[in-house]
């Protein structure tokens, strides 16, 4: 069932597009600050994280995790401090929906961050930048200037007594670094490596202190939702499925960056749950080059891949898992047209997390690396149709779904892999015949490809 | 009133954890927190791990310990085990907790672990130390598969230091993080790291940062593969050439408990045994490497004595009633008991010197001292004092004597004529000078039994040969009253005869020299030796802990 696209109008893009949008004033001119401190005079924390969770706001940043459901799991009546971290290491391939925020309306950004704070009583925030933003970082930086000078920050935000400081970080540029535990590690001036959980972070996260991980469209969101009010945002999305009483629905605007093979790729606002038909062709204008497409990505490189068959999937939280993918992830939609070869899309992807994986676990440091081995071993021409059932048995052992990693990177890996050999397995069957006539039927052990090994990186 | 039936917790009772393991039902007490692999290894199941270890932090990366879990409900019966599998070592064994670990699913995580880990590795087993105590090669034995399926050139060897005892065979290295843990949490030095990410990743030193603690040698024992090497064993032994032999290390006080390993009578290496109350799992590089006197060539072989200018051997049937001779015809005996000497060894010697002449005086040796005493973060000292046996020859010394007599006061005790015994062991140089030699020879008749020839020796009317610590059986007591008994590991060198062997004939004894007969005696002779009467654990008895029941 598509969603009705006519009335759809932009919110947490709304402001996108102009000269000033990044500044403090025109921010103002816009209302800006004004739910802040509504917030602050009339509510109490509690009543903010009720508010949340009323709206059935879902994380973001991948996993969609119920905000208000995180938030209250932090432990009542703790001493202090109580950490929030704001995740802005936005580094899924494919994925651009915090930069256009953080470049274009930083305020709504701060605004969204300090009601999170509020809501989880945190006086001391940390803004994690991943390091690829400068101009990001540039317009955070004056952006966070402007706020302590006209007292949005600091010892009295807005005059209510609530005290909150800012930290910006900007992170050394690993993809790890946005996993939350990940992004802990790092802020306390470690190795990223995801930490094991239990404790999970609302117990003991930077500095073993009860912390808050949120992604940065999350806290926006929870700005729009103090503004327009729950029904508003209710009146947006899918609704939980009756029949799964674990679903708590697809609620609100999101931001769909498409990108690929389409005449307009861009970031766009929409409610959950449209198509990725009506993404490519209401929003993208359509395969590029009057092509067809052949695949997409629904949700960044780790969630997995549609067939252009496939794409009446519904991006909402529980659409892609209907079709064999991981999930919605950051709804980085990237369409590929029947040019691509899904041979080089896999060693594309297998090379992105073979050279990401932080190298922790067993399974998923050995497992990626193999991966990309295999790869460019059939893309130089000797695969072996026994290579394809050894790529699945690696995606599907490695990650925190089977139990075999610390955290979600190896799931990540492990959906490229899982959907395209599955869903194009004949491409790949035809590849290496084409290209290994002589050999590609060959099970015995092959001699190692010193050769190659230094190739792709 | 409604009768409550079943209450948590009853006063007086202890109310013990069930864990299940494939089936086996073992107990865990109320306040004990273990993991799944120490609660299999209770039930006789082991659960093969890597990066685990009892004495530092979890960090569950390795994944080699993947099992089934999940609880047992208590009322039904009826087990759920989760749905993927789980890190043992992560998951606490508490009351109802199940684990499986010969189900198909925890056989294949296995498998693919070790698949994972020799994909890269150059698998050189045969030119490598570890081969033969290697987990990985255990591991693949016991759990891998049979049949490579990778199409990588494993082989590449590459070797680093990593500082000046320990070597890195870098591609032998599977990642555990142990040595790195070792060095952030038990000796708090922080030399070693990972560096690169990913499958490119190695454990390395800062430059100009190498591994120089002085437990650095700990982290070749912590190694469970062959990446990390001890330079001064390397290549000098197959491990299963060695015989293992349990000791206690005489390089200082703290008396660390430790395997003594042997080929053919010549030590190779010497490693730590786990001893919760001394040493945990550790011990310093000093008591590691510091055996190399025992097999050095200027070693005393034969008993020797002086007459005049003149010096001749003597057989030790000889020596025997040579010494026999000179105790009993002497004025005035000074007995001076080694603080290397074991308990057995000061008991035998004072009560045989006490035998022939009531009025001996019975003291104690020298005590070598260096620097100051070192504690690290986690609480293992390295101890200023350099010999085994303070405690125990002291307190046998001043129940003989009814006070201590120390060696500084030596000199003024014996008379001008005396005769004086004076036993040793020590490493090199008893550290007695030239000066204090002749001053405390002149006129005295001397009998020294020590390892090396000293300045004492040079004036010696009959010099004996000493055995070393590892050539001795017998117990130590360490600076915290632990008393810890051993067997010999390597037999001495041809010509030398133990100092409890010779003792036990002087004291008329016959047979073989048996020091568990000497405790037992002991034990019952000095309230301080009496927790010797139970059995003495491989951990050693507390003496003083049973004192105090005592009273």
């Amino acid at each position: 069932m598509e969603i009705d696209l006519t009335n759809n109008t932009p919110v947490l893009l709304s402001r996108i597009g102009r000269p000033e949008s990044h500044t403090l004033s025109d921010y103002r001119a816009d209302g800006g600050y004004e739910g802040l401190a509504r917030v602050l005079r009339d509510m109490k924390p509690e009543d903010l994280i009720q508010l949340i969770k009323d709206s059935s706001l879902r994380g973001r940043g991948g996993a969609g995790f119920p905000t208000g459901l995180k938030w209250s799991f932090l432990p009542k009546d703790h001493p202090g401090p109580i950490y929030f971290c704001l995740n802005a290491d936005e580094s899924e391939p494919g994925t651009f929906n915090n930069r256009i925020l953080m470049e274009e309306d930083p305020h709504q950004v701060i605004e969204g961050l300090i009601l999170a704070c509020y809501a989880t009583r945190s006086v001391t925030a940390y803004y994690y930048m991943r390091y690829e933003y400068p101009r990001a970082w540039e317009r955070l930086l004056k952006a966070l200037d402007e706020c302590y000078s006209a007292g949005i920050l600091g010892k009295s935000v807005l005059g209510s007594g609530f005290c909150l400081d800012i930290f910006p970080h900007r992170g050394a540029a690993a993809y790890i670094c946005g996993e939350e535990t990940g992004l802990i590690e790092s802020l306390e001036g470690k190795r990223a490596w995801p930490r094991i959980k239990p404790p999970f972070p609302a117990v003991e996260g930077v500095f073993r202190k009860p912390t808050v991980v949120n992604n940065v469209e999350t806290v926006a969101c929870v700005k729009q939702i103090v503004d327009r009010g729950v029904d508003w945002f209710k009146s947006l999305g899918v609704p939980a499925d009756p029949k799964n009483p674990r679903d708590p629905g697809s609620y609100g605007p999101k931001l769909y960056c498409l990108s690929g093979h389409v005449e307009r790729p861009g970031c766009y606002e929409a409610p959950l749950g449209i198509t990725v038909h009506q993404l490519v062709d209401h929003f993208g204008g359509g395969v590029w080059k009057n092509r067809h497409a052949k695949a997409a990505i629904p949700g960044g490189i780790s969630m997995g891949l549609l067939k252009a068959d496939e794409f009446d999937c519904p991006l909402d939280f529980a659409g892609p898992g209907r079709y064999g993918c991981l999930g919605l992830g950051t709804a980085a939609v990237v369409v590929m047209d029947e040019t691509v070869s899904m041979v080089d899309f896999l060693h594309n992807s297998a090379r992105f997390f073979a050279h990401e994986s932080c190298g922790q676990c067993t399974p998923c440091r050995e497992g990626t690396a193999w991966a990309l081995r295999m790869l460019e071993r059939i893309r130089a021409g000797r695969g072996r149709l026994k290579d394809l059932d050894l790529l699945l048995e690696i995606g599907d052992t490695i990650g925190i779904m089977p139990g075999t990693t610390i955290c979600g990177l190896a799931d990540g890996a492990a959906w490229p892999l899982k959907n395209a050999i599955r869903k194009f397995r004949s491409e790949f069957e035809e590849y290496m015949q084409r290209t290994n006539p002589s050999g590609y039927q060959q099970t015995d052990a092959v001699p190692a490809l010193s050769s190659l090994s230094h190739g792709g990186h | 009133m409604p009768c409550r039936r079943s209450r948590p917790y009853r006063m007086g009772v202890i109310e013990m954890g069930h864990v299940t393991v494939n089936g086996i039902d073992i107990e865990v007490g109320p306040h004990e927190h273990i993991n799944g692999i120490q609660a299999a290894h209770r039930a006789g199941v082991e659960i093969p791990h890597y990066c685990w270890h009892a004495g530092l932090s979890v960090v569950a990366s390795c994944r080699m310990c993947l099992v089934e879990s999940g609880r047992k409900n208590a009322e039904t019966g009826e087990v759920s085990l989760l749905p993927k599998v789980v890190p043992a070592c992560q998951t606490p064994a508490t009351d109802g907790t199940v684990f499986v670990t010969d189900s198909e699913k925890v056989r294949a995580a296995r498998q693919m672990v070790e698949e994972d880990l020799l994909l890269r590795h150059p698998v050189d087993c045969p030119i490598c130390d570890k081969a033969g105590e290697c987990s990985l090669q255990d591991y693949h034995f016991s759990y891998g598969r049979e049949q490579r399926r990778a199409d990588i050139d494993p082989f590449s060897s590459r070797r680093r230091p990593v500082g000046e005892s320990v070597t890195l065979f870098v591609d032998r290295c599977v990642m555990c993080t142990r040595c790195v843990r070792f060095t952030r949490e038990i000796t708090g030095t922080n030399e070693l790291m990972v560096i690169n990410r990913g499958a490119h990743e190695e454990i390395d030193t800062f430059p100009g940062f190498p591994l120089d603690n002085k437990m650095s040698g700990n982290v070749v024992d912590l190694c469970p593969v062959g990446a990390l090497g001890d330079v001064d064993f390397l290549y000098s032994q197959r491990v299963w050439f060695m015989k293992r032999h349990s000791g206690v290390c005489a390089g200082c006080s703290t008396g660390c408990s430790i395997h003594v390993e042997e080929n053919q009578d010549r030590v190779y290496r010497i490693k730590p045994r786990e001893n919760p109350h001394i040493n945990q799992w550790w011990m310093c590089d000093e008591g590691r490497y510091g055996f190399k006197y025992v097999h050095d060539a200027r070693r005393l072989t034969e008993p020797r004595q002086r007459d005049g200018e003149t010096e001749t051997t003597l057989t030790w049937d000889a020596a025997i009633a040579r010494m026999d001779a000179l105790v009993r015809s002497s004025q005035e005996l000074v007995v001076v008991l080694s603080p290397f000497l074991t308990v057995e060894e000061a008991y035998l010697l004072a009560t045989y010197a006490r035998q022939v002449q009531p009025k001996a005086v019975i003291s104690v040796g020298p005590i070598p001292c260096v620097g100051e005493n070192e504690t690290f973060p986690n609480g293992f000292t390295i101890r200023a004092e350099k010999c085994p046996n303070r405690r125990g020859v002291e307190e046998i010394a001043s129940r003989f004597q009814g006070r201590l007599i120390s060696w500084e006061s030596v000199g003024d005790e014996c008379g001008a004529q005396a005769t004086v015994w004076f036993t040793g062991g020590y490493p090199e140089a008893n550290g007695i000078s030239s000066d204090e030699a002749s001053r405390l020879a002149k006129n005295r008749t001397l009998i020294v039994q020590d390892l090396f020839a000293s300045a004492l020796s040079e004036h010696a009317t009959l010099v004996l040969p000493s055995a070393a610590w590892v050539e001795r059986a017998g117990s130590f007591v360490n600076a915290k009253d632990r008393l810890q008994s051993f067997t010999w590991a390597v037999r001495p060198p041809q010509g030398v005869q133990t100092e409890g062997q010779m003792l036990w004939r002087l004291a008329g004894r016959s047979g073989l020299y048996r020091p568990a007969d000497i405790l037992q005696e002991l034990g019952r002779e000095m309230s301080y030796f009496a927790a010797v009467l139970e059995e003495v654990p491989d951990t050693g008895v507390d003496l003083k802990l049973n004192q105090l029941a005592s009273v």
